[in-house]
């Protein structure tokens, strides 16, 4: 086997596994807040790259500057459908909450279809990333490393900020112990557009990061979240860790399937579901069963 | 016959001379794309309405029913029941792994589990050319009946319609069934009945698979009757298209979910005429509005307008408003 196509494999797996870490972290961090499990974090994160390729398109803003706006403005649009849809099905069995970003999601990315048609849009990469970088046995592009390098320090910001602050101790509790939390005098449903705003943005940012490697389409949200659920079953949506390491941990051994039968790509994903299921259902890191 | 056993016997009588006379109302492709979907809307009502199981990947037993019919009918040239009868084997032998698998978990998770796999049954068909032509799907499947013809569409309507009340009418008993009690018990208070010695995996296993069998005969019917069968079989809106149909008839309601099937695709058809293709713009805000405003949904509306609620009524449960574990 050449040493060198499995390398590359390798980070191309870490590429892929960032992407999964940052969507099921923000998965993570919304289901625990608000007990919805939400399908529209495919959405937005189509409308993140979306964002950013309009921006680029309209006023010429650049990749750096839409990687704040961009999410700034996608956040502004989950802000919306949680006091206007969310909030009024916290109450109820999950279900219903999934369902109903079920049914964001179908409008969202029908509209943006029939806006922009389903042929993708290409996004340029940064000049500053332009090249590629030598790993010793093979050159890899630069970007793709920014990408893994970004990804990990956001989900390492993100860890630390829900571990180490006074604002992660009661989003934790939250997860952790919902009713006891609320028992102790802490407003969860204080802090929920705000967390949901935040899980929107990651998903946003997961978005703009992928628009120069991934053409702008808007069904690019859809396969997205369909693999990253699985990456959340494997994982569980109980721990912020859990969500981080499984997700680069699918990502590749999903590439080095690849290396294998470039069609078992996706298919490594399912098969460590399913072996997950079998050995451990509560998931690797133990997550709390919803109702 | 007491009272309520016969309003049931008027209203089955009622919905056979109904299916008889459809085509003649509107145009037989609709009229049999109702009654199949409605089927697969069914299928999964069994599973989420009587069981508390939310299928978000029937697309998959749809599908593989779909392919395996087409398959079967167009390389063997068999008569199209016997291929629906392979498609329905064959959705049914593909429940037992993925629902074993499956009922692992509960709620939530038990929705993107069986989501997931059926999106990995969509990257199979994809890539498995030689077997289901990728993206060109099975074209040009034949509908043969030995001394009949019946290719034309009106015809196939008829010849399809005992087969697809027999579909019907297994999900019926099924629900009717002790089997089905037991279900329920389970939906309502998954402890207890595994305390009072009920195996309850098995029991959501084999419902599991029953379900993807009538799913896989509405599948098969659905290639056969448009001659394709394509990816779309098994897309993830395919398996969402199927639970809108059911949260809009009404969950646990069984026959609602024909109601959400009628009136999904009359809005479509009605719809692709007037303005652009929208549909997942009207199933997604049709979904939205059903969650928020209507979460009994069509069917129960209508019973209570047609003072027929009494014993129905109480039968239809949607999925515990508060997260109770276990429902």
């Amino acid at each position: 086997m050449d040493l060198g196509y499995v390398t590359l494999q390798v980070f191309n797996g870490l590429v892929n596994g960032a992407f999964y870490a940052l969507l099921s972290l923000g998965l993570a961090v919304i289901f625990g807040v608000l007990r919805v499990v939400n399908f529209a974090h495919g959405a937005f994160y189509m409308l993140g790259a979306f964002a950013a390729y309009l921006l680029g398109l309209d006023a010429g803003v650049g990749f750096w500057p839409a990687m704040l706006l961009a999410p700034l403005g996608v956040a502004v649009v989950g802000v919306v459908a949680e006091r206007l849809l969310l909030r009024r099905v916290y109450r109820l069995d999950p279900l219903y909450g999934f369902l109903l970003t079920f049914g964001l999601t179908l409008v969202l990315q029908d509209a943006m279809r029939i806006r922009f048609g389903l042929q993708g849009q290409p996004y340029a990469t940064p000049d500053q990333l332009g090249g590629s970088v030598s790993l010793g046995i093979v050159a890899y592009p630069a970007y793709r490393l920014f990408v893994i390098a970004f990804s990990l320090a956001v989900s390492l910001a993100t860890w630390y900020v829900i571990e180490r602050t006074r604002l992660g101790m009661v989003v934790r509790a939250a997860i952790e112990r919902p009713d006891l939390t609320r028992a102790l005098g802490i407003e969860v449903g204080r802090w929920v557009t705000g967390v949901f705003a935040f899980g929107v943005a990651l998903a946003a940012l997961s978005g703009v990061l992928a628009a120069p490697m991934r053409n702008v389409s808007p069904l690019m949200g859809s396969e997205a979240i369909i693999l990253t659920f699985a990456v959340v079953v494997i994982g569980g949506l109980g721990s912020i860790a859990g969500a981080i390491v499984a997700g680069f941990a699918v990502g590749v051994l999903a590439s080095l399937g690849a290396v294998v039968n470039p069609a078992l790509e996706n298919i490594v994903v399912f098969a460590v579901m399913a072996v997950v299921l079998l050995v451990r259902p509560a998931g690797l890191f133990g997550s709390i069963e919803s109702a | 016959m007491n009272a309520g056993r016969a309003a049931g016997v008027i209203a089955a009588i009622g919905a056979i001379a109904a299916a008889l006379v459809l085509p003649r109302l509107i145009y037989s492709v609709l009229a049999l794309d109702i009654l199949l979907w409605g089927l697969f809307a069914v299928s999964v009502d069994l599973l989420l309405g009587f069981a508390g199981l939310l299928s978000f990947g029937h697309a998959a037993f749809w599908g593989a029913g779909g392919y395996t019919a087409a398959i079967i009918a167009k390389q063997l040239s068999l008569p199209f029941p016997l291929a629906a009868a392979a498609g329905v084997v064959v959705a049914m032998a593909l429940a037992v792994p993925l629902g074993y698998l499956a009922i692992r978990r509960r709620g939530i998770y038990f929705a993107m589990v069986t989501l997931a796999f059926a999106q990995m049954l969509f990257y199979v068909a994809n890539e498995w050319r030689d077997l289901t032509g990728g993206e060109n799907g099975v074209q040009g499947v034949p509908k043969l009946f030995p001394g009949l013809s019946v290719s034309r569409s009106i015809d196939f309507y008829y010849a399809a319609l005992p087969l697809v009340l027999l579909g019907y009418v297994i999900a019926w008993r099924i629900v009717r069934s002790p089997f089905g009690h037991v279900l329920v018990a389970i939906r309502d208070n998954e402890p207890r009945a595994q305390a009072l010695g009920y195996p309850v995996r098995r029991y959501k296993l084999v419902g599991f698979v029953l379900s993807a069998g009538i799913a896989g005969l509405a599948g098969s019917l659905y290639a056969i009757g448009h001659a394709f069968a394509s990816l779309d079989l098994l897309h993830w809106t395919t398996s969402g298209q199927a639970v809108v149909m059911t949260v809009l008839g009404g969950i646990g309601t069984l026959w609602g979910s024909v109601l959400g099937a009628a009136v999904v695709l009359f809005l479509r058809d009605w719809l692709s005429g007037s303005f652009a293709e929208a549909s997942g713009v009207v199933t997604g805000a049709i979904l939205i509005v059903i969650v928020l405003a209507f979460r009994r949904g069509l069917m129960p509306a209508l019973a209570v307008a047609g003072g027929l609620l009494v014993e129905r009524g109480r039968r239809a449960r949607v999925p515990s408003e508060r997260g109770v574990p276990g429902s």
